[in-house]
């Protein structure tokens, strides 16, 4: 079986699983190379906005994941041959906090190349579902390398109510994934400015 | 015919026979109006009626499948109608992350024992979900330890378990009731679906067409006197003229029917009231035109249990 069959069945899977109903804002996307950004609740977040997305679109679209969590075994397999998702460091390395960070936008944006586009979580945490919290920089240094990024908001709703943090066993309520108009990068723009303005854009697309 | 077995005899060919020409029917009336009317007003209700049209092929199709594979295919068909509609009624309830076990144990573990015990054609599962499900849910959650709003958790989850599993599984239990001369038949389950889905259409279709005043208008501006009588009547008549399918007497098919309709008509009012006080207008999405799961089955959920007990009643054995 050719891996994207494969990972055609892992994304109807998910999308069975978690009864997951996808409404786009704006219309359907353009196949532009994007950074698509969401609230963080769950594990199974990422996997579930990979799913939503339609299949060409899927295809030319990484995940970024914490490579301590993924890195091994059967995760790994399922990581890097299914979701394509490029792992990075979350901690471990002795270098100053600030390098390694850059270092690791670095080779993010090394990753993306031309034609990749990426999911990633900005909050860097899994929430509870119930605010949004502040954005880390990491989405601006990314924007500042490459600034001509398509910025595409979701929320993503009761995924938190599906495989809380903290729990092994999930419990199959109906999530549903809410894709914003796409935002563009203003190189003028100040970080935090910047950041608040992409954080807004996630939570205006809370249904309730 | 043989107690304890039932296959594809005449009578059971005969209703699915009506049904599938009743289908054709309404799929050529719905034609006929999307092609005829031209009226932007009912344009949307139209298109709403063919889509609706289009989704009916599909549930009598996987209906009469698993009537014909025989009594695990019913078991296993409504098993999963309960799966979802709890699915859909859970996923609007408000719930906190101290519930998150107890969500576990009624989608993983009683809904698949109650179908269980069914199976196994035991009468226990008349009470494993109102005694030990009912007790299970608040002791769990108490250990869990979070009291807030913990009498309504408790309760909206018990309630979702008594109406999307206990309730709806009356529909498969009648394949294990024994009736002297007539035997375990699925021909009773037909005629419960088709009394009660039918009396649900038909209240649709005279409130369409007659409706002028609302029988409950802070839950439902569908539901209309004029629907709810000419639905009761006819619904009443076709299963009267189904008695052949039953072992009761003309009369008794009668008043029975006339009980299904009653009775769905509440289901359906409750299942209203319930959207209203969430404030969403469906269920779920799951079946194009109608909503969710729970749309179409909140009348069955109502007339099933009682239609059970009335023939247990007058006609067990």
């Amino acid at each position: 079986m050719n891996v994207s069959s494969l990972a055609g069945i892992v994304a109807g899977a998910a999308r069975f699983i978690s009864g997951v109903q996808a409404s786009w804002r704006d219309g359907a996307p353009q196949a532009r190379q994007s950074v698509f950004f969401a609230n963080h609740t769950s594990h199974l977040d990422f996997v579930v906005l990979w799913a939503s997305l339609p299949a060409d679109i899927r295809a030319r679209t990484r995940p970024v994941a914490a490579q301590d969590y993924w890195d091994r075994g059967l995760r790994r397999a399922l990581a890097v041959n299914v979701f394509n998702a490029v792992l990075v460091p979350r901690s471990g390395e002795d270098r100053p906090r600030e390098s390694r960070a850059r270092s690791t936008i670095d080779r993010i944006a090394a990753e993306m190349g031309d034609d990749y586009s990426l999911i990633i979580f900005p909050e860097g945490t899994r929430g509870t579902g119930e605010s949004v919290a502040p954005f880390k920089s990491g989405l601006y240094h990314l924007c500042l390398q490459k600034p001509s990024l398509q910025l595409v908001p979701a929320f993503i709703e009761n995924l938190n109510r599906v495989l809380p943090k903290g729990q092994f066993l999930p419990v199959p309520l109906i999530s549903r994934i809410t894709f914003g108009a796409p935002a563009s990068f203003d190189p003028l723009e100040p970080e935090l400015v910047f950041l608040e303005r992409m954080r807004d854009a996630v939570c205006g697309l809370r249904e309730r | 015919m043989m107690p304890g077995h039932y296959g594809l005899d005449q009578k059971l060919l005969w209703a699915c026979g009506g049904i599938l020409g009743l289908l054709v029917v309404a799929t050529i009336v719905g034609r006929v109006m999307r092609l005829a009317i031209k009226d932007p007003v009912a344009e949307g209700t139209i298109a709403n009626l063919n889509q609706r049209i289009g989704s009916w092929w599909v549930m009598c199709a996987i209906f009469g499948l698993t009537l014909v594979v025989g009594s695990t295919g019913s078991l296993v068909l409504f098993g999963l109608i309960s799966f979802l509609a709890l699915r859909e009624y859970l996923t609007l309830i408000p719930t906190r992350r101290a519930d998150h076990h107890t969500l576990f144990w009624t989608f993983f573990i009683f809904t698949p024992l109650q179908y269980y015990l069914l199976s196994l054609k035991w009468l226990g599962f008349f009470i494993v979900i109102p005694v030990y499900g009912f007790l299970f849910i608040p002791a769990a959650m108490a250990l869990a330890g979070d009291t807030q709003s913990f009498l309504e958790r408790a309760a909206k989850i018990q309630w979702g378990l008594m109406i999307c599993v206990y309730c709806l599984s009356y529909a498969p239990a009648l394949l294990t009731l024994n009736i002297p001369g007539f035997g375990p038949d699925a021909k009773l389950l037909l005629f419960l679906v088709i009394v009660d889905q039918l009396n649900d259409v038909l209240q649709y279709v005279f409130g369409k067409l007659l409706g002028r005043h609302k029988i409950a208008p802070s839950i439902s501006p569908n539901k209309t006197w004029e629907g709810f009588v000419g639905g009761t009547l006819s619904a009443t008549a076709i299963g009267t003229a189904l008695w052949w399918l039953t072992p009761f007497s003309l009369p008794a098919a009668a008043a029975i029917s006339l009980a299904i309709a009653l009775l769905g008509f509440g289901g359906g009012l409750v299942m209203s009231a319930i959207k209203r006080d969430l404030g969403v207008k469906d269920y779920g999405n799951l079946i194009g035109g109608h909503g969710g799961i729970l749309d179409r089955m909140d009348s069955l959920i109502f007339a099933a249990p009682v239609f059970f007990h009335i023939v247990r009643f007058f006609y067990g054995s």
